[in-house]
């Protein structure tokens, strides 16, 4: 007998299920609703047509004559009203009521629209369907679009719109690009892409509100009070299965229509395929599995067995000139290892995640030819023992090509500044080279290259030895860590040149070797971004040894040590009583005077620091930073205000160069010292910075320390003022700031360098105004007191995030 | 028979960071990676009992803050030359949500 078979939904899923029963000569009569004005298309073919690849016409996939051939019964542009279960009916929108023996639902998905302020003025689309699509095809040169949501879907929009002359920014909440998809890495290659077709992208952006004039948006508010105008504002964040019909029915619904292994609803006459269904716990986006679902919807309808398996999925990205591929479980997890492959000249980046020798995951950005080789090792569980040493280059390199620890420096284009000193590139280099300079020597005195503070010869090195192939002997360079090949000074000029703001980036182009690197090269690199991009670059609190992390020295039982500052040592009776005060109420077992003029309250409990410090804050006093690679203290003596031999007001001057470089980041500790006379009370001729008052001015000198090696500074200028002393300490701290290896202190880095070319940049008046600029720019954002803010802000993070011990006993 | 309870959003922890939770026998450390896996540990290191949780994240490990032992999130196996392993619980993650084996919790802690 012929079923009468009616399906709600013309998508991508009831498509696939149809032509199934067809194939099979099912004797059905077909009814097909559709609430789009029209019959199935490929739903995911849209971006093409919106970047101009592809016509409407080209991607439908059932036109009319297939619909008359097959007999079905076309009610599009027709919403089902509802579905009376007891009867066996659907209702059209227009009260036609049908009866059905099967009915099918493929009802689709929902795009979710934030729920911002101003999300229902007129402009403001999301991303599923034709109508959507020929909104933004409207648009061209001269018109504004923001995106909101830097997953698959808005990627795919902001390209096509890009492609059609659009300014379009992306809005992205999260820290990289298809978080979901992508690990880091492959998601800065893929920012740097779109960056490069015009695209902009912000990540770690709020939306806050969307703003309109007349009825239509006019601009996205961010929450840091970023206006971005937009003729358009499409969202992309996400999709809600469409359930609502199934739920009037009373069809059992949870986050989707709940189906079994057959697509059979809890009504065994009512079955459903597609994104709106939920099957044992999971909802579907990708159209790979809902193809699956409809080949057993058919099956089901035809009386066959067959039961519907969820499996490994992948995702690809529709955009031209972006390659990316990711598929599986690419989470670290226990048992599980990682093999990373970069290739910084081509882009390249490929990373597998293995457990009990079986692929279980991987990412790759660049190349993604194997990607298929790679994504049935996944699905098949391949045993990959053997081929494990070579498996990262895929299926042709099974001989196994070795890793080029140059490829960095390889990849560097020809305008890349390799030699900061003289403003040389890699292009003069290569050229020089090329002429006949077969060594560094020759390089040098051909283009001064390295021949100044020679922080970059590690680099002229290896582009002699790219140039030259095994022509030239490299001298080993010690590398960062076990995660790359190069070393502190070489990664510093690629940051620079290459202007690399991320870690993932510096990761990347660096040709890292692991995933996230380790403990020793992410402080050094969040140091250098820091220094380096000082507005562009955020801060990795994750990054920092705990003591910058947490504001605070730890101590050997765990507990902080905590110095608020003493601005150039003077101190009052308030500031005395407030701190004898937090030493009562937290029970602090040490007070001690320190070697740096102030009051260092030792063994406070990790989980009071907040508290102290907003008790330290509200007296006046901030943190003293005794626990950063950054400015400690500035030692002072009495001076002329007091001390009959005292020729300038040392402390004075001592309290100023504080409050002007507190809050600064430095490679290594910075302590400066201010003396009076050249008696010299207050050390400061063993300080990093020293400065000793004379009669005719200020003597200032570098390179001291009384650490594990004791030092006396080196004389770098005298000058006549209070202010060119300062002028002259903040551009010598930048100077230091901008070049020295991570955790060399001054007078190693000077050693490296030379105190002559510190002097010549310094004395420069020009350089030095430079310096001073760079330096009070990154003041505005790194000069703030870590206390408050963490007292005000994160204090919840200093506290146990769950606490089992008020658990009830058993 | 495990007994999982929920201790915090995985939002709680910062990625590669940590949070401790207390229990009745000392603290343990909950491990985020930049991955968004989770892993408990005790929160004190086999050489001097220092706190992981101060510790830096990297891959699957963490870098003891007091003297840079490097332990494996996931056997709590000290790497490198150092010897010596931390006690580590059954974790994981579900709707966004961070549940630990309480029953596992107990009983590793009693013995
Ligand atoms: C508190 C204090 C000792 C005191 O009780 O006086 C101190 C305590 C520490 N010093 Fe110091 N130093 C202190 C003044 C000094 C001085 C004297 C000075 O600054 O005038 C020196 C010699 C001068 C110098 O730095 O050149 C000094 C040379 C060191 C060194 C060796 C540095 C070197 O380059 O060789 C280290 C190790 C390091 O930094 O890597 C160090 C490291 C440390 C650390 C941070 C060790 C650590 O990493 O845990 C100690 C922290 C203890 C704690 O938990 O608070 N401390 N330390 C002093 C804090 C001064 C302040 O107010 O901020
Ligand atoms: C721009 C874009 C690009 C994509 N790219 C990819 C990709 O590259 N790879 C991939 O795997 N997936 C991709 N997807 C996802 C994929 O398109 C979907 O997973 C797939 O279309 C879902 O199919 P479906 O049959 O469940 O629903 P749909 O194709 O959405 O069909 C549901 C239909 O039901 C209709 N309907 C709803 N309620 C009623 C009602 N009450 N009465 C009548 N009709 C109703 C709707 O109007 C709709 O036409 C993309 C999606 C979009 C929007
Ligand atoms: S001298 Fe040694 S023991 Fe004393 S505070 Fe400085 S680092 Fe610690
Ligand atoms: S206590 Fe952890 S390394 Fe010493």
């Amino acid at each position: 007998m012929t079923q009468n078979i009616i399906v709600i939904g013309a998508g991508m899923a009831t498509g696939r299920a149809l032509e199934h029963l067809f194939e099979a000569g099912a004797d059905v009569n077909v009814t097909l609703f559709n609430a789009e004005p029209r019959g199935n298309y490929n739903r995911i073919m849209l971006s093409p047509v919106l970047a101009g690849d592809k016509s409407y016409e080209e991607i439908v996939t059932h036109d009319a004559d297939w619909y008359a051939a097959n007999g079905v019964t076309c009610r599009f542009g027709e919403r089902v009203a509802s579905i009376d279960r007891t009867a066996k009916t659907v209702t059209a929108q227009n009260g036609d009521v049908l009866p059905y023996d099967k009915l099918i639902l493929g009802t689709g998905s929902n795009p979710f629209m934030i729920p911002l302020p101003g999300h229902d003025l007129e402009g403001v689309i999301a991303y599923r369907d034709l109508e959507d699509t020929e909104r933004m095809m409207a648009l061209g040169v001269g018109n504004k679009v923001v995106v909101i949501g830097g997953g698959l879907l808005g990627l795919e929009a902001a390209a096509g719109m890009a492609a059609r002359g659009v300014d379009v920014t992306v809005v992205h909440i999260m820290g990289h690009l298809m978080e979901r998809q992508l690990d880091e890495a492959a998601g800065y290659l893929l920012r740097k892409a779109l960056v490069d077709k015009g695209i902009a992208v912000m990540c770690q952006a709020n939306s806050k509100e969307i703003l309109g004039a007349d009825g239509h948006v006019r601009a996205l508010l961010l929450d840091d009070g970023t206006e971005l105008p937009c003729d358009l504002l499409v969202m992309a964040v996400g999709i809600r299965p469409n359930v609502a019909l199934a739920a009037d029915a009373g069809l059992a619904v949870g986050r989707g229509i709940h189906v079994d292994d057959q697509m059979v609803t809890s009504d065994a006459d009512i079955l459903a395929v597609g994104e709106c269904v939920e099957h044992d716990g999971a909802l579907f986006g990708l159209v790979a599995p809902l193809y699956d679902q409809a080949k057993v919807a058919a099956q089901t309808i035809l009386g066959e067995d067959a039961a519907f398996v969820q499996k490994e999925l992948s995702t690809k990205l529709k955009v031209t000139g972006c390659d990316l591929f990711s598929a599986g479980d690419f989470a670290d997890g226990e048992g599980r290892e990682d093999i990373v492959f970069r290739d910084p000249g081509r882009g390249v980046y490929r990373r597998l995640v293995i457990e009990n020798n079986v692929v279980i995951g991987t990412v790759m950005y660049g190349d993604t030819a194997d990607s298929n080789w790679f994504f049935g090792l996944i699905r098949e569980r391949t045993d990959i023992s053997e081929m494990r040493e070579t498996l990262i280059f895929g299926p042709a390199y099974q001989g196994g090509a070795p890793l080029d620890p140059l490829a960095a420096v390889a990849a560097l284009p020809r305008d890349a500044e390799i030699c900061g000193c003289n403003g040389i590139c890699k292009g003069a280099i290569v050229d020089a080279i090329e002429g006949g300079a077969s060594d560094l020597g020759a390089v040098r005195s051909v283009t001064k290259a390295s021949g100044s503070c020679g922080t970059c010869t590690g680099l002229v090195e290896q582009v002699l030895a790219v140039t030259l192939g095994d022509a030239f002997v490299m001298p080993t360079a010690q590398p960062i860590c076990g995660c790359c090949d190069l070393s502190h000074e070489d990664v510093r000029r690629m940051i620079k040149s290459q202007e690399l703001k991320s870690m993932a980036a510096v990761w990347q182009e660096c040709a890292w070797k692991t995933v996230d690197g380790c403990h020793v090269c992410r402080p050094a690199l969040n140091y250098y971004l820091i220094a380096d991009w000082p507005l562009e670059y955020l801060d990795d609190p994750q990054s920092r040894f705990i003591n910058e992390r947490k504001h605070a020295n730890i101590q050997k039982d765990g507990t902080f040590s905590v110095v608020p500052r003493m601005w150039g040592g003077i101190t009052t009776p308030d500031e005395l009583r407030a701190i004898a005060d937090a030493a009562d109420k937290f029970n602090v077992p040490t007070v001690k005077v320190t070697g740096g003029q102030r009051i260092d309250l030792l063994g406070v409990k990790g989980e009071d620091l907040p508290a102290i410090w907003a008790d330290l804050n509200a007296a006046g006093m901030v943190s003293g930073h005794a626990y950063s690679k950054g400015l400690r203290t500035v030692k002072t003596c009495v001076g002329t205000d007091h001390c009959r031999f005292g020729t300038q007001d040392s402390t004075g001057l001592g309290i100023k160069l504080e409050k002007a470089l507190w809050g600064a980041w430095t490679p290594h500790k910075l302590k400066l010292g201010v003396s009076g006379c050249p008696r010299n009370c207050a050390e400061a001729t063993c300080k990093d910075i020293g400065v000793i008052c004379v009669d005719s001015g200020f003597q200032i000198g570098i390179g001291g320390a009384a650490g594990m090696d004791v030092r006396e500074v080196e004389r770098l200028i005298d000058v006549e003022t209070e202010e060119e002393t300062i002028a002259v300490i903040k551009a010598m701290s930048q100077l230091y700031r901008e070049n020295a290896k991570y955790l060399d202190r001054i007078y190693k880095w000077m050693n490296k360098v030379g105190l002559e070319w510190i002097r010549e940049r310094i004395s420069d008046p020009e350089e030095r105004a430079a310096l001073v600029a760079r330096f009070d720019l990154s003041q505005t954002v790194y000069q703030k007191d870590p206390w408050a803010e963490h007292a005000k802000k994160r204090a919840e993070s200093f506290q146990p995030v769950a606490n089992l011990t008020l658990e009830a006993a058993e | 028979m495990s007994d999982w309870i929920d201790i915090a959003a995985l939002s709680d922890v910062p990625v590669r960071g940590a949070r401790v939770v207390k229990t009745r026998a000392g603290c343990v450390a909950v491990f985020r990676t930049a991955a968004d896996a989770v892993f408990a540990l005790d929160n004190a290191c086999p050489h001097k009992a220092g706190p992981l949780a101060e510790g830096i994240v990297h891959g699957a490990a963490v870098t003891c803050p007091l003297h840079n032992w490097v332990i494996s999130l996931e056997t709590g196996h000290v790497q490198g030359p150092d010897e010596g392993q931390v006690a580590t619980y059954p974790a994981r993650v579900e709707a966004g949500r961070i549940l630990l084996d309480a029953s596992r919790l107990r009983a590793e802690r009693a013995a």
